[in-house]
């Protein structure tokens, strides 16, 4: 197909669409004028402004540990999940578990946190567990939400997977807990440290059920922030974006260079 | 019977344990099933039970701010008290309806924007190089790994009264006066867009990527144009990741809240933003549910469609 102007032309300010803003944010967290889009001057005070704010500081470490917490969690759900919806053919109640699994995928953020919170405040009536909204609700919150996307993960790299070799393992005697961890386990981890790395991310980035579902003394990353910015800009804020955006820029990269090697070492044994 | 014994007793603690329980019918095999779909009933099924059962009550200066369904009078009777008022009070007020009308029209809005800006980028990249292709890909998904909330920051001092557009504009002598941009729906119709790209993007992009080029060089051969190919072959061949892409972009557009929070107007009125401040403001939880639940029948039918779309989808491959 003869090459026109239009394709490259729409790609090119498409992308422009997509990195401008973030690139402008990276620019601006340097300047060393309060007024943010106003250049007076290269400064990294900013970023010792956001160093000596306890405030953020301890937001971001309850984020880290929420994120950490409810991705490990998730994970281990979500394997059996998606175990469960591949390797087991008929069950009862699958198709059940199947739309539970994947509706939070569309829910609404408004939604599921208010379902989640009065739930939790009937639970406490009736049970007094768990006692108040804090760290603990964020966790189970963010444990649900997150389960449902390494669901899909998993259940995309089982239901790929050859399984000839499960199948010999199981001939060979295994039962199918050894022939799980020793053979399917292995097998499917690069798309467990995926999932993980994604339940890690949302539940860094959710701003909407965690502020239903958190407590007094419990404000995650982004409700700090959102309070903030609600206020207006703040350049201290845009050095936060500029450190996140560096290191998920690292980590992709990264990623992206072990998939390429492993994709190319993969490939003649495949053909 | 000696063989027996060893193989039990060199078995780690773990594995005599499921034996046991096997003899109670539990088997490993519904701990794997049971396990996550207890989870969810808990934490997804009955959750959604309760916000319809607080819908139906009364609301009451209390904690928690409604009154029971079920009161128990001292003579044994069980009163069972249901309220619909909450929904009459939605339909009663037309700040509801016009939230939810507006809701759906910024929703569609922005979805045929991300769709005329998406198509091409999709089609761009799957007609790239190899090498070009990857490095096309990952530029599309890394926003999306960064923080949303930050993202449409950055949409916020870039669209003020001194931000970084109306500066470039007047220093470059095309507008004298800047541009009031912030706050006004174009603001949430941007966001909303940028936010979203990459989900209208993938979908097409892993569609377009599967198109037989041999199909394209057979219409040219016959001589229709490029416009003409595109019209009849291509559109009609990457409807599948036409309909899953808006989807998923309708969807999560339609009980935005952070976004029309932000760059909206303060009387930008979206569903989603209605349920918060009802839920936070007013700390009227009845009424906060009954929006919810109403939001959820809005949501339903374009879930049900995605769902039927991405099934055609999984059959096709």
């Amino acid at each position: 197909m003869k090459r026109g102007w239009f394709l490259p032309i729409t790609a090119t300010l498409g992308f422009a669409f997509l990195y401008l803003p973030i690139m402008s944010l990276v620019v601006f967290s340097f300047n060393e004028n309060r007024l943010v889009t106003v250049w007076s001057g290269f400064s990294l005070k900013w970023y010792q402004a956001l160093f000596d704010d306890p405030q953020m500081l301890e937001a971001a470490w309850l984020s880290l540990q929420i994120a950490g917490i409810s991705a490990s969690i998730a994970l281990v759900l979500g394997t059996l999940c998606a175990v469960a919806l591949t390797r087991f053919r008929r069950f009862k109640g699958r198709t059940l578990l199947a739309g539970m699994v994947s509706a939070p995928l569309v829910m609404p953020d408004v939604i599921t946190g208010l379902s989640l919170l009065l739930l939790f405040v009937a639970m406490e009536a009736m049970l007094g567990w768990p006692a108040g909204r804090g760290t603990l609700t964020v966790i189970l919150a963010h444990s649900t939400l997150c389960m449902a996307y390494i669901t899909v993960v998993i259940r995309s790299r089982l239901s790929d997977l050859d399984k000839s070799l499960e199948e010999a393992a199981m001939d060979l005697g295994a039962t199918p807990v050894r022939v799980f961890f020793d053979i399917t386990l292995p097998i499917i981890a690069p798309a467990l440290v995926s999932g993980w790395l994604l339940g890690f991310t949302l539940s860094l980035d959710d701003l909407v059920i965690a502020s239903f579902v958190s407590g007094p003394g419990s404000s995650t990353l982004p409700m700090v922030i959102f309070s903030k910015i609600r206020l207006g800009v703040s350049p201290d804020v845009n050095a936060l974006a500029t450190i996140i955006i560096g290191v998920v820029a690292l980590g992709v990269i990264a990623a992206s260079v072990v998939g390429y090697g492993a994709q190319r070492t993969s490939r003649p044994r495949r053909g | 019977m000696s063989l027996a014994n060893t193989a039990s007793r060199d078995l780690p603690p773990w594995r005599v344990l499921l034996r046991r329980l096997n003899i109670f019918g539990f088997t490993g095999r519904s701990f794997v099933i049971l396990a996550p779909a207890a989870w969810l009933t808990l934490f997804f099924l009955i959750p959604l039970a309760v916000v319809f059962k607080i819908s139906l009550s009364e609301a009451a200066i209390a904690r928690p701010p409604y009154l029971p369904m079920l009161t128990f009078g001292e003579d044994g009777s069980v009163q069972l008290s249901l309220h619909l008022s909450n929904y009459l009070f939605l339909l009663s007020d037309s700040l509801y309806i016009d939230a939810y009308l507006n809701s759906i029209k910024v929703a569609a809005i922005s979805t045929l924007f991300a769709l005329l800006i998406g198509y091409p980028m999709a089609y761009a990249i799957a007609r790239a190089s190899d090498r070009w292709r990857n490095i096309l890909l990952m530029l599309v998904i890394l926003p999306f790994w960064s923080s949303f909330l930050l993202r449409v920051y950055a949409w916020i001092g870039f669209m003020k009264g001194n931000g970084v557009i109306n500066n470039v504009l007047m220093s470059l002598g095309i507008i004298h006066t800047p541009i009031v941009m912030l706050q006004t729906d174009f603001a949430v119709y941007v966001g909303i867009v940028y936010t979203y790209l990459p989900f209208m993007i993938l979908p097409l992009y892993t569609n377009l990527v599967k198109l037989d080029q041999s199909l394209l060089e057979a219409s040219a051969d016959l001589g229709a144009r490029p416009f003409r190919t595109f019209l009849s072959i291509t559109l009609p061949l990457s409807m599948p990741g036409v309909v899953a892409g808006s989807l998923l972009v309708f969807i999560p557009a339609l009980g935005e809240y952070v976004i029309p929070a932000l760059l909206g107007a303060p009387d930008t009125l979206m569903i989603g933003r209605v349920l918060w401040d009802e839920f936070f403001s007013n700390r009227d939880w009845p009424v906060a549910s009954a929006v919810a639940i109403a939001m959820l029948i809005v949501v339903v039918v374009p879930i049900m469609l995605l769902q039927r779309a991405q099934s055609a989808v999984i059959e096709e491959t």
